[in-house]
């Protein structure tokens, strides 16, 4: 393709936004005194701040890209991701789990698990998050500068290098506070630089029943503009999966174990200044990821409706005879912004992937500090040296990222193993960190033993449908081949072994008394949370109504 | 946090919004007057104007309404 130009306009757009995030780290520099302001932003955010973080480390230019591609290529399903696949969860974050890690003062999560376990479950979590964690930072570096080079003709390692050491920079200076000052900056500029795509499509087709209306005229076979409607036959639905798929694994496993396990996010609610703004952090963080779908999925579908109209003259790329469905966003901005626009929108792709590389980084300089450092190799390290650790280790992080990413580079078949690495580690996460916040008798050897095998079970069913070892119809129980559907299944299995393994070996293994449990297990402890406010400014009033939404949103789609 | 007279985030976000807004409002009055020779769908539209107009406003009264402010 021939690459999208800019204009001297979009130029200084762009600079000015590397400028400003280089800025904020400075300005902030000033404010960051001791590893807890490093680490943890000194723990003074409201719940706006820390909700809008929470959402934004998610919310990468990887995904809007994925996700509006994703949605070329399966429908309207893809909301799953936005509504089942996210909301439920968040909300029992905020309601039922938030207390526990709170209140217990923790500085990961890696670190619940050294209070309400051992300190091998602890390691064994910090490591695998932390490896995890550059991993993904890395992917995303390379599929940046993949980006940059396919829609805007960039230098590979301009691209890399001139992002990771930006972030770097920040980041070092500052830590969490900066990272989140620059989640919240994204945010605004991902709504002020994407959704006009949608807002210009709508005028473009006519309306949103037109787009949907052309869509159903065009494929009548396979629904690509319900949501539960045709899920009852794989067969029926764009991502050939059937319900039962979507509401275990997506819905239960795969969405609770990321929203509610996974550091990188659930680091900004430990940022806030009170339980209260820490419970409404995911609360109100879920709002917001209810409309994301009104950017994502609305230009997919945009995106669809313009190319089965030969008149238009839009079309996907290809690369050889593979669609690239990851150009169905570029294509469109290219197709409405002029130049000025061009730039906003291009800032706004780059400050989705380069917040999500400093939500990662921030959240792997605090478990490295923390969960491997401070707990494994240098027990009394001082606050200051640990201050200087959690720099050190931004720098050490953003470099193996940079490794990784050239990695990808020269190996890009990584890219699919990167699809499943969530489903390895916060999977079985989740059964661990489910059983052990509201089972008190789950042992310190249970918890090890069922992470261990589960994640070695995800592994293994992965490799073993990707070579061959097995039929995918095993772990999927449907004729149907979807790497969709896959994930979803195979994030199910995970968390059952993990939590059969865990009870068994916790029936006969040597438990913690329930003096040690106390805050951290549900039923030995207080739980009159906000009691003493009015009924409209808790966290569960706003979660009843987030709920409400939800359903409603699922009905108006089924 | 040692948060004496820090700034807080959203005078930040309306600072950019008011900036990159303010921009792209004058590219395209440029642009009204100068139409560009590759033309968008619905250039017609003006979306530099209004949209760029838009953020102006949404970014400039985040800053005003919090440049004297401190955390």
């Amino acid at each position: 393709m021939q690459a999208i130009g800019l204009s001297l306009i979009d130029w200084l757009i762009i600079l000015i936004y590397f400028g400003f995030v280089i800025g904020i780290g400075l300005y902030l520099r000033r404010f960051t005194k001791s590893q807890e302001d490093f680490f943890l932003a000194g723990r003074k955010n409201s719940f706006w701040v820390a909700g809008l973080a929470f959402l934004s480390a998610n919310l990468g230019a990887l995904e809007l890209l994925g996700m509006t591609g994703n949605t070329f290529k399966y429908g309207m399903y893809v909301a799953h991701f936005y509504w089942i696949g996210a909301i439920p969860a968040m909300l029992f974050l905020g309601i039922y789990m938030m207390p526990f890690y709170y209140s217990s003062k923790i500085n990961s999560i890696p670190g619940y698990l050294k209070l309400r376990f051992d300190e091998k479950t602890r390691v064994l979590n910090g490591i695998s998050f932390a490896i995890m964690t550059l991993l993904v930072s890395g992917i995303n570096l390379y599929a940046m500068a993949l980006v940059l080079h396919t829609f805007l003709g960039w230098n590979w390692d301009y691209s890399m290098w001139a992002s990771a050491i930006t972030v770097a920079g920040y980041v070092t200076l500052s830590g969490l506070m900066s990272a989140i000052f620059t989640e919240i900056v994204q945010f605004f500029l991902i709504w002020f630089g994407l959704f006009l795509v949608s807002i210009l499509g709508i005028i473009e087709i006519g309306s949103l029943n037109e787009i949907l209306a052309r869509i159903n005229t065009y494929s009548s076979q396979i629904s690509f503009t319900t949501l539960w409607s045709s899920s009852s036959d794989p067969n029926q639905n764009g991502m050939l999966v059937h319900w039962a798929g979507i509401v275990l694994g997506l819905g239960f496993v795969l969405s609770f174990g990321y929203w509610t396990t996974d550091f990188l996010v659930v680091q900004r609610a430990f940022s806030a200044k009170d339980l209260r703004s820490a419970r409404m952090t995911p609360i109100l963080a879920s709002f917001f990821k209810m409309v994301l779908p009104f950017i994502v999925i609305l230009a997919g579908l945009i995106a669809i409706a313009l190319s089965i109209d030969p008149k238009s003259g839009f079309t996907l790329l290809h690369d050889g005879e593979q669609v690239n469905y990851d150009s169905a966003l570029p294509l469109l901005i290219a197709r409405y912004y002029p130049p000025g626009l061009v730039g906003l929108g291009v800032t706004a792709l780059l400050a989705g992937f380069m917040a999500g590389q400093a939500g990662n980084i921030s959240a792997f300089n605090t478990v490295w500090t923390y969960d491997i450092y401070k707990s494994v190799l240098n027990k009394k390290a001082s606050d200051a040296h640990l201050l200087w650790m959690g720099r050190v280790s931004t720098i050490v992080g953003v470099m193996i990222s940079l490794m990784t990413a050239y990695w990808a580079k020269g190996f890009p078949s990584i890219m699919d193993y990167m699809q499943a690495i969530f489903s390895w580690v916060n999977a079985p996460l989740f059964a661990t960190m489910l059983l052990g916040m509201f089972i008190w008798w789950i042992t310190p050897n249970g918890a090890f033993w069922g992470l261990v095998i589960g994640m070695l079970s995800s592994f293994f069913m992965y490799l073993a449908v990707k070579f061959h070892w097995f039929a995918e119809s095993i772990i999927t129980m449907s004729s149907v081949q979807s790497d969709m559907a896959a994930n979803f299944w195979r994030a199910w299995w995970a968390w059952l072994i993990c939590a059969v393994v865990t009870v068994v070996v916790s029936l006969w293994t040597k438990k913690k008394s329930k003096e040690e449990l106390v805050g951290l297990v549900k039923g030995l402890t207080d739980e009159k949370h906000d009691h003493d406010i009015p009924y409209i400014k808790r966290p569960e009033f706003y979660a009843v109504v987030s709920l409400i939404v939800f359903v409603l949103l699922n009905i108006w789609f089924w | 946090m040692s948060e004496q007279g820090m700034k807080p985030i959203w005078y930040f976000v309306g600072l950019i919004l008011m900036v990159t807004g303010g921009l792209i409002f004058c590219s395209g009055i440029y642009q009204y007057f100068n139409p560009p020779l590759m033309k968008t769908v619905l250039a017609d539209t003006q979306p530099n104007i209004w949209w760029g107009g838009l953020m102006v406003v949404f970014g400039g009264g985040m800053f005003l309404k919090t440049r004297k402010q401190t955390r």
